[in-house]
């Protein structure tokens, strides 16, 4: 025989020890009250994106070439960047504005994945509030380099990943350009006499289509 | 020491009421003012409070902090949402019957505060000390249904109408269980004056002997709950007053993941805080009721009075958000089968049982009486309980279930 409203009493009884174990148990109370303190972040966590240098001088170092890849990956075109020109006009391989506005940004990292110079990361900073909403909220190249210290600060999986990947590329290129350095010293060693010249490839002349009546 | 806080506060009434000895008509003035006026303001600054200790417990029970922001443990709560309802915009829909829009909460809000001034709060502290208080009580406390139907009929809207006519259904229905379960307290106190009520709960032969251990103890045993029946009758008024007070688990009047707020929907700004603040005095009065009826009123050891008569209400409410964290909403059809099937026969043969134990009593004294009616009449109840859920369970099929496609 069991006693009328036993599961009831059971349930107050898991509510009271929810209740009472909130005061003396850190499992039972999982709030962290925010601006007195602040939720670790996750290594992996992420929200806009920043741009990465490398060196102490933000602008020199930048790792960023213009390519525009970005700008053009963004699904929602958060992205602007114009090309920088020295004195003569000529285009260097460097941005001279690169704004990414924030209020527009979707976190979607798609700019991380196309960046072939490894120049553009997700950043994990939180605290983005702003009393202009427009400008405020509109991030320049100068807010959005930052060095590749921090980078290893808040994702150090993913910057070591990034450097090694860096250093492999670099010592890539580096035997490329000493096989061609070498390949340029052996064609210089025995080269054709001048006089030889190829002929150019004669084009050939594409088959008319005859005319139908 | 005891009732010392009940005969001051009455001293202190007199006190003031001297000064206009000399002026018949403004002396009387006073009175009414000094009967109402501390009885309405206490009972607004006890609906303050508990709406800090409802969001407090349930915040608890699910493992946050709660509010903690405006003053120390966040008590100033209260006042910080009293500042914002006061400054809102009062919305009246467009096509609403604006009068009745506008009578609902003060219609809630006057029965509830009558209903508060039946209660017997101290020795002497009693602002309607009436001799058929506890049946006028019921009748007052019975008019608030009008209001919350008046709240949800008037808004035009359809989620306040549904929430409007189930408040009359369900009102309706705990009405008579809760009016059923205090029938056997009426019966056994002999009379319908709250405060006969109450010193009916006390074993007299044990409080004037001066013994300490007599007098500690006669004015805690002697309280109904520690009977038989009126541990039984507890259960049942209690259950009826959540339901009468719209509290949870029977809150359907406002269930608020179906109907939005039922009748509250349409309320916005001070008139919602008044309809709320109705709604949580008329459950105080019925808390109040309860405590007269079942838990000994003021009586109670050391400093009887007021401060055990605050202290059991507010017990009594920390159990209801207890249960409000606890329990899940009810359907409305297993709302109305469990007030009309269970508790309302269930609470006839309580009366029964009330009879039984007062023969038994009488007869070979309250001993026999206390263990023949734990054994026999609480047995009886608990197979009367266990019986009549049995009957209402809708039929089962046992037969295995055959898939005749799979076969």
């Amino acid at each position: 025989m069991s006693l009328i409203g036993k599961g009831i009493l059971k349930g107050m009884g898991v509510t009271a020890k929810n209740f009472f174990q909130s005061y003396y148990r850190k499992e039972r109370l999982p709030t962290v009250e925010y601006p007195e303190e602040k939720a670790t972040i996750n290594q992996f966590s992420r929200n806009f994106p920043f741009l990465l240098y490398d060196g102490d001088d933000p602008v020199d170092g930048m790792r960023c070439t213009a390519c525009t890849l970005c700008e053009r990956a963004c699904p929602p075109q958060c992205i602007y960047i114009i090309k920088d020109k020295d004195e003569n006009g000529k285009a260097i391989l460097s941005p001279r504005i690169f704004d990414i506005d924030t209020s527009v940004c979707m976190s979607c990292q798609l700019c991380v994945e196309v960046c072939p110079y490894e120049a553009i990361r997700m950043d994990s900073a939180f605290e983005l509030s702003n009393e202009n909403r427009f400008e405020g909220l509109l991030l320049n190249r100068e807010e959005l380099l930052k060095p590749n210290a921090y980078y290893h600060e808040i994702h150090p999986l993913e910057a070591r990943e990034t450097d090694d990947r860096m250093a492999a590329k670099a010592a890539l290129a580096e035997a490329k350009k000493k096989a061609r350095q070498k390949r340029a010293r052996l064609a210089a060693k025995n080269k054709p006499p001048p006089g030889l010249k190829k002929t150019p490839p004669t084009r050939k002349k594409p088959p008319q289509r005859e005319k139908s009546e | 020491m005891n009732n010392y806080f009940d005969l001051k506060l009455v001293e202190l009434g007199r006190w003031i009421e001297a000064f206009f000895a000399h002026y018949p008509t403004l002396k009387l003035v006073v009175h009414l003012l000094l009967c109402t006026l501390p009885l309405a303001l206490s009972f607004m600054g006890a609906f303050a409070f508990t709406t800090w200790l409802e969001r407090k417990g349930l915040a608890r029970i699910q493992n946050r902090p709660g509010p903690n922001r405006v003053g120390l443990f966040g008590l100033l709560q209260p006042i910080a949402d009293g500042i914002k309802m006061l400054l809102k915009e009062d919305i009246v829909p467009e096509r609403s019957d604006k009068l009745f829009h506008f009578l609902a909460p003060i219609m809630l809000m006057i029965p509830a505060m009558i209903g508060v001034g039946f209660l017997p709060l101290g020795d002497g502290l009693h602002a309607l000390p009436l001799d058929s208080a506890i049946i006028f009580f019921f009748a007052i406390s019975s008019l608030n249904t009008i209001a919350v139907f008046m709240a949800g009929w008037s808004s035009r809207n359809k989620y306040s109408l549904l929430g409007g006519m189930r408040a009359v259904a369900q009102m309706i229905s705990y009405e008579i269980p809760l009016v059923l379960s205090a029938v056997a307290v009426i019966m056994m106190a002999g009379s319908l004056n709250a405060q006969e009520v109450v010193a009916s709960q006390q074993i007299s032969s044990w409080v004037g002997s001066g013994n300490i251990l007599q007098e500690f103890f006669g004015r805690i045993l002697g309280w109904n709950v520690f009977k038989p029946w009126g541990f039984a009758g507890f259960i049942f008024f209690f259950i009826a007053a959540l339901a009468e007070a719209n509290r949870s688990p029977f809150d359907l009047p406002e269930a608020d993941s179906e109907i939005i707020a039922g009748h509250l929907t349409e309320y916005s700004g001070f008139k919602y805080a008044i309809l709320f603040m109705g709604e949580y005095i008329s459950a105080f009065a019925i808390a109040g009721i309860g405590v007269t009826l079942f838990l000994g009123g003021w009586n109670g050891p050391v400093f009887a009075g007021l401060p055990w008569f605050v202290l059991k209400l507010f017990s009594l409410f920390a159990v209801m958000i207890w249960i409000r964290g606890t329990l899940p909403r009810l359907r409305v059809d297993q709302l109305m089968g469990y007030a009309w099937k269970f508790l309302f026969p269930l609470a006839i043969l309580n009366i029964f049982l009330a009879g039984f134990y007062h023969f038994l009593e009488r007869q070979w004294g309250t001993a026999i009486a206390m263990l023949a009616g734990w054994l026999f009449g609480f047995g009886a109840l608990q197979l009367a309980a266990i019986a009549l859920s049995r009957l209402n369970q809708s039929p089962t099929i046992r037969s295995k279930r055959v898939y005749q496609l799979v076969e």
